[in-house]
């Protein structure tokens, strides 16, 4: 077991560039995301934050820098490897990114089907458990993602995303536009999935109960850089402008204030 | 450094001891299925089993679902299992991502008659419908026209001005160059077939009237029900899955006369002034291979032409176009407000609008020239 105060860094992000056109949205930005933790990723709407998770993924090209999962540089992967390295992580797209022509079912055994072999009875077996792992009703299989509520395509791309029970989960503002009840289970469900599994999970997300309850570390980011990173007490007391006005702001300071006990610790994977 | 799942089977004094070791994760897909499933054969001797998860070197939920399946399963047999030795956090795990039985899904598929009968059966009522909707849609467009010949100041100039160029201007190049060939093709034909009863000259008559009357049009109005039909079924079908024309409508707009009207009108006038543009590609193209081909020059082509058309035959294929146009448009606008959710639904209507389009475009041709017989023109 590695020791905690080293630990093992799953992505490695150094002297990320990142534009569009000439602007630079990322500019020489380094990120580390550790095994078994949940870091959440603040920044202001249009800062670049899923333009990070995307590039992370590989679906926008970058200008300048590396990024290493599990220790690979991605860059020198072969296509069989990066297919691997795919396979160990899962997304869950800020809009749920669900295939609209498949039931909710056929959404979750997709890369079940396409990347295992397993039966079919054992694919609806899980398609269900992860169903209800992410506490939506047995019925719900059936359905299209155009029947779907808001609240539903999300814990349907969570369970998709999990369909493979991924090592590392991307979540881009996966409570937003959920109830406070719903958007709170969905935190426990993460929690519980991170202390069972050890899922290491990089959360984009704007809900400071979020933050709060289930972070590990909070990253900001400011200016195409990570401008603070550490434990939630560390940043609310930073200098910051733009974080004093995040976390002192009118929603800020409740939560802040109301809360007295300290993050909870990474888990030792 | 990842070790496949394993079961070994132990008779001790408590009964049945299965020790389970490995990795009992989803990596090991087919493995893990088929050890699963040796946890539940040996054991239905015993009247009780133990799982014994102490060397189980990982769990993740499909790990932990086989062997609550297999534990499920022990107890509908008479087995009362139990966990013994599994780590904290497996232990939440096989609560949290337990196995709890389903239903087996409804089977997706129809046998095969049954379906293939019902596919022809939603196709005729359907066809019947299509039509009633087509005609009503229609009518909504009739009044909506007087509305807005009430009321000029709502006609939208500018998105007919840019409809009109994406449709008419940027199609001029492949319409004029389909018909060029299209003529060529058939005056050379003429000559060649018309020629073995020495009647080769009369291969301009033949490209004259026949491209004139039928072919400039029709070539033009299947070339435009698929270039341009389809774009307005994909625009009006992309912007209807993404809730933009509920937009509209809450805000108290008429998607029909918003997007609509604008890009029907702008067809109805492209299309005639495509053809007139197809009918001279089309000569063109005919004059070009009676000289090469033929060795006729241009002024006796010109001149073989004069006799052989009149005013009446370049305007019956124009007087055709306005009215292929508006099929077009109301057909491909129909289509694309009926797309719902999924993107397979956006592709069967887009497909739907560039079949139904050119279908009823040639039918139209049938009529009108059936009209244009009956009365002599």
């Amino acid at each position: 077991m590695p020791d905690p105060s080293e630990p093992e860094v799953v992505i490695r992000v150094r002297g990320l560039k990142v534009g569009f056109g000439d602007r630079l949205v990322m500019n020489g930005l380094d990120l580390d995301l550790y095994r078994g933790e949940v870091l959440g990723f603040v920044g202001a709407s249009g800062a670049g934050k899923s333009v990070l998770t995307r590039t992370i993924l590989g679906l926008i090209p970058k200008q300048a820098g590396t990024i290493e999962a599990f220790g690979h540089d991605l860059d020198h992967l072969s296509h069989q490897e990066r297919l691997a390295v795919g396979e160990r992580w899962g997304v869950l797209f800020q809009e749920g990114a669900l295939f609209s022509s498949l039931t909710v079912r056929q959404n979750i055994q997709m890369p079940m089907r396409e990347h295992l072999k397993l039966s079919q009875e054992m694919m609806d077996g899980l398609a269900a458990q992860k169903l209800a792992l992410v506490g939506l009703p047995q019925d719900a299989a059936d359905k299209f993602p155009a029947e779907l509520s808001g609240g539903m395509t999300k814990r349907v791309a969570l369970a998709r995303a999990l369909a493979l029970d991924p090592e590392i989960v991307f979540l881009d503002e996966p409570t937003s536009g959920l109830d406070p009840i719903s958007a709170g289970e969905f935190d426990e469900l993460i929690a519980t999935l991170q202390r069972t599994l050890g899922l290491t999970v990089f959360m984009v997300t704007h809900d400071l109960d979020s933050l709060f309850a289930i972070c590990n570390r909070v990253a900001a980011l400011g200016h195409g850089k990570v401008s603070a990173v550490g434990k939630i007490e560390k940043l609310l007391q930073s200098d910051d402008p733009w974080l004093k006005a995040y976390f002192h702001g009118k929603r800020g300071v409740v939560r802040a204030g109301a809360r007295t006990a300290s993050s909870p610790a990474p888990h030792p994977a | 450094m990842s070790v496949a799942p394993s079961v070994t089977r132990q008779v001790g004094g408590d009964g049945l001891v299965l020790t389970l070791g490995g990795d009992w994760t989803v990596a090991f897909s087919a493995t893990l299925e088929a050890t699963a499933a040796l946890l539940t054969e040996p054991a239905r001797q015993a009247a009780a089993a133990v799982l014994d998860l102490s060397a189980v070197d990982r769990m993740d939920t499909a790990g932990a679902w086989v062997i609550d399946r297999a534990r499920v399963e022990l107890a509908d047999t008479g087995i009362s299992a139990s966990y013994r030795g599994a780590r904290p956090e497996y232990a939440l795990l096989l609560k949290e991502a337990g196995f709890t039985p389903i239903a087996p899904p409804k089977p997706t598929h129809l046998p095969t008659t049954v379906s293939l009968l019902s596919a022809i059966g939603e196709s005729v009522y359907t066809a019947g419908y299509d039509l009633a909707e087509g005609v009503s849609f229609f009518g909504e467009l009739v009044a909506l026209t007087f509305r807005l010949l009430l009321n000029p100041m709502r006609w939208r100039w500018t998105s007919m001005t840019y409809h009109l160029e994406m449709y008419s201007l940027r199609s001029v190049p492949i319409i004029m160059l389909i018909n060029f060939l299209v003529g060529a093709i058939v005056t050379q034909q003429g000559i060649f077939q018309l020629g073995q009863f020495g009647a080769s000259p009369y291969a301009v008559n033949l490209v004259g009237v026949l491209g004139l009357r039928e072919l400039a049009v029709l070539m033009t109005a299947i070339m435009i029900a698929g270039r341009t039909g389809s774009a307005i079924t994909a625009e009006i079908g992309s912007m209807s899955m993404r809730e933009e024309i509920d937009a509209l409508r809450v805000m108290a707009l008429d998607p029909l006369e918003v997007l609509i009207m604008p890009r029907l009108i702008a067809l109805v006038i492209a299309l005639p002034v495509l053809t007139f543009l197809a009918d001279l590609a089309e000569l063109a193209g005919g004059l070009i291979v009676s000289w090469l081909y033929a060795g006729m020059i241009p002024v006796v082509f010109i001149a073989r032409l004069h006799s052989a058309i009149a005013t009446e035959t370049f305007a019956v294929g124009l007087i055709k176009a306005p009215f292929m146009a508006a099929t077009i448009g109301v057909i491909a606008a129909v289509e694309g407000m009926n797309v719902r959710g999924s993107a397979e639904s956006l592709g069967q209507n887009v497909t739907a609008s560039v079949v139904k389009s050119i279908f009823m475009v040639i039918v139209m041709d049938g009529l009108f020239a059936m009209f244009f017989s009956a009365v002599n023109y």
